[in-house]
């Protein structure tokens, strides 16, 4: 027979008996940075894993997108012509739509993509969205140095307020693409319906914002009425980015903000950034009520 | 018993599982057509109860289904209880399922450090058991290798290498021993007796009587989701087989007679 058992060990632990799991939501996520870094780490060498060109396909994409809508909106349809510096107002708009649909599409899928460590981790799992979110972001950084060459050609004297714009900008996208993120990801769980509804959702977005074509043409064809078209924050995101690295690019700065952009820019963009973040706030109520069941429902 | 001394607190916990036995648009409405059930729930755990002081090592047993790993998960903060309470102290660590939380595409070295990070450890502290945990694992020259490519017991050996090496207050093992081979279990349970003999309370999922006799003091036999003993070891594990009949008693005496053996190496 083996040994009796052993008596009692005593170590006296200095910790409150609480609940294995966390309740704070997104908060979390800031207390657990070093896990957060090994995530976005762990993401930005494995997206392109196996392929020759690697990282630089982070760049092919938005490069072709910018190439095709340059050719089709500006050489075919002749925009290039009527719009001061066409190819900066297309590109500036394309990195906050880049940057916000690279955030939905791969946070909707990355609860389901990383289902190993869910399964196993008790920290909080808006981690995976969050960490979706930054990966998208690393990618902006680049985009936006070639932004800053292509502008700096094109004559851009940079302003303090345009700066502040530029910050409301990625601010604004980055809001609403994580909120977007939590909240599909989680449906994703029960429904992988959700990551192709959120692909055409992009498609929506790449048309419904000013960025192939400019916020005149809206304002024209509606005749002013584009409370509607501006209630969508992506839309001021991408004004508010436009507002930044384009107007000053353009020869009559003062003109081209007056004609381009709506009035009440700075207005606009505090106004989406509020409608963002009460959109993250849904989020994070829905991801908390669909959490309780996620570990369960990944097979 | 004092209240400062419980480890593990657990009241009153009931799970529920849901059973979906169609899934797409199509099935549902042929399913409904025909009236059938679209879903089913199961209770895996029902209304369970017990506490644990620190330092006492617990062994659940069970059979198939029975729910122990569901319990274990909801003591480790996975999944939450449907209804009923789960408290713990301290750090909890352990091996729920081998090969969950590792990368396939990521090398052995990465998946040790985002292992670690997520049972609470931090860079400097996995830096520095580092080598501790190569050296249990014993995997050789796989470490720099993506995990996808090991064996069943390579992953394994990463994944308790890992575990065993937190300094947690609370361990949980499931499933630890199923897959490894037969020096590797002894090391295991080596590992596993020195880390309740500093004081862990350990949780331990085991279908052998004789590794549970010689690792735990008190044993849980859950069945069919709902608490069937608890208490004394020899007891529980003759709880658990009273009502065998004799062909399944001979499997199991072969299975005991392995583990008191294993049991005596060490
Ligand atoms: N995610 C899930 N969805 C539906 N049913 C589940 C799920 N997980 C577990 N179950 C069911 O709950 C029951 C208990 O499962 P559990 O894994 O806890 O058993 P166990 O006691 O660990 O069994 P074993 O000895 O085989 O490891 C089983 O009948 C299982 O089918
Ligand atoms: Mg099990």
């Amino acid at each position: 027979m083996s040994a009796p058992a052993t008596p009692m060990r005593r170590r006296p632990v200095d910790a409150p008996l609480r609940p294995p799991w966390s309740e704070q939501g997104i908060l979390e996520v800031f207390r657990h940075r070093y896990i957060l870094s090994l995530l976005v780490r762990r993401e930005i060498a494995a997206r392109y894993q196996g392929s020759v060109l690697g990282l630089l396909w982070s760049y092919v994409n938005p490069l072709s997108q910018f190439f095709i809508y340059y050719f089709v909106m500006g050489i075919l349809f002749g925009r290039a012509q009527r719009t001061e510096d066409f190819a900066v107002h297309v590109f500036a708009g394309l990195i906050v739509v880049h940057f916000f649909t690279e955030t939905m599409n791969a946070g909707t899928r990355s609860i389901v993509r990383n289902k190993s460590l869910v399964q196993k981790m008790a920290v909080p799992r808006e981690m995976f969205p969050v960490a979706s979110m930054l990966v998208s972001l690393f990618h902006v950084v680049p985009q936006v140095a070639i932004l800053l060459v292509a502008t700096l050609i094109s004559g851009w004297r940079p302003d303090a307020m345009g700066l502040v714009f530029g910050v409301l900008g990625l601010l604004i996208s980055m809001t609403l693409g994580t909120a977007l993120a939590l909240m599909f990801s989680a449906a994703n769980v029960f429904l992988r319906d959700v990551s192709n509804a959120v692909n055409v959702l992009s498609n929506f977005v790449r048309f419904g914002v000013p960025m192939m074509y400019p916020y005149t043409l809206v304002a024209q064809r509606f005749h002013g009425h584009t409370s509607i078209y501006l209630l969508n924050p992506i839309t001021e995101a991408v004004l508010a980015f436009q507002r930044a690295f384009w107007v000053g690019a353009t020869s009559h700065p003062a003109h081209t903000a007056h004609i381009d952009m709506p009035p009440n820019m700075l207005w606009l963009s505090l106004r989406a950034l509020v409608i963002s973040l009460v959109i993250l706030a849904i989020a994070q109520s829905t991801f908390t009520r669909l959490e309780r069941r996620i570990p369960e429902r990944l097979l | 018993m004092r209240k400062e001394d419980r480890s593990i607190v657990v009241r009153h916990v009931s799970k529920t599982f849901t059973l979906r036995y169609h899934r797409t648009l199509k099935q549902m409405s042929v399913a409904m057509l025909r009236q059938q059930e679209l879903s089913d729930s199961f209770l895996a755990v029902n209304d369970v109860s017990f506490t644990v002081q620190q330092g006492e090592s617990i062994g659940l047993m069970g059979l198939n289904g029975s729910g122990k790993s569901t319990l274990l998960k909801m003591i480790n903060g996975i999944m939450r209880p449907d209804s009923g309470k789960v408290l713990t102290r301290g750090r909890t660590a352990g091996l729920i399922a081998t090969g969950a939380g590792f990368h396939p595409q990521l090398s052995g070295r990465d998946n040790v450090y985002l292992n670690a990070a997520i049972l609470g450890m931090s860079e400097a502290e996995t830096r520095r058991k580092f080598d501790d945990i190569v050296e249990f694992a014993d995997i050789g020259r796989f470490l720099d290798s993506p995990v996808g490519h090991y064996s069943s017991g390579m992953f394994a050996r990463l994944g308790f290498a890992v575990a065993i090496h937190v300094d947690a207050d609370i361990f949980l093992a499931d499933e630890v021993l199923a897959v490894g081979d037969r020096p590797f279990k002894k090391k295991c349970l080596a590992k596993m007796q020195e880390i309740r003999d500093s004081g862990t309370t350990l949780f331990y999922v085991s279908h052998a009587a004789g590794s549970v006799r010689k690792m735990c003091d008190r044993v849980i036999v859950l069945e069919k989701g709902h608490k069937a003993f608890d208490g004394d070891v020899d007891e529980g594990i003759k709880f658990l087989h009273y009502d065998d009949d004799n062909e399944n008693a001979l499997d199991i005496e072969e299975e005991m007679a392995d583990d008191e053996e294993l049991g005596a190496d060490i």
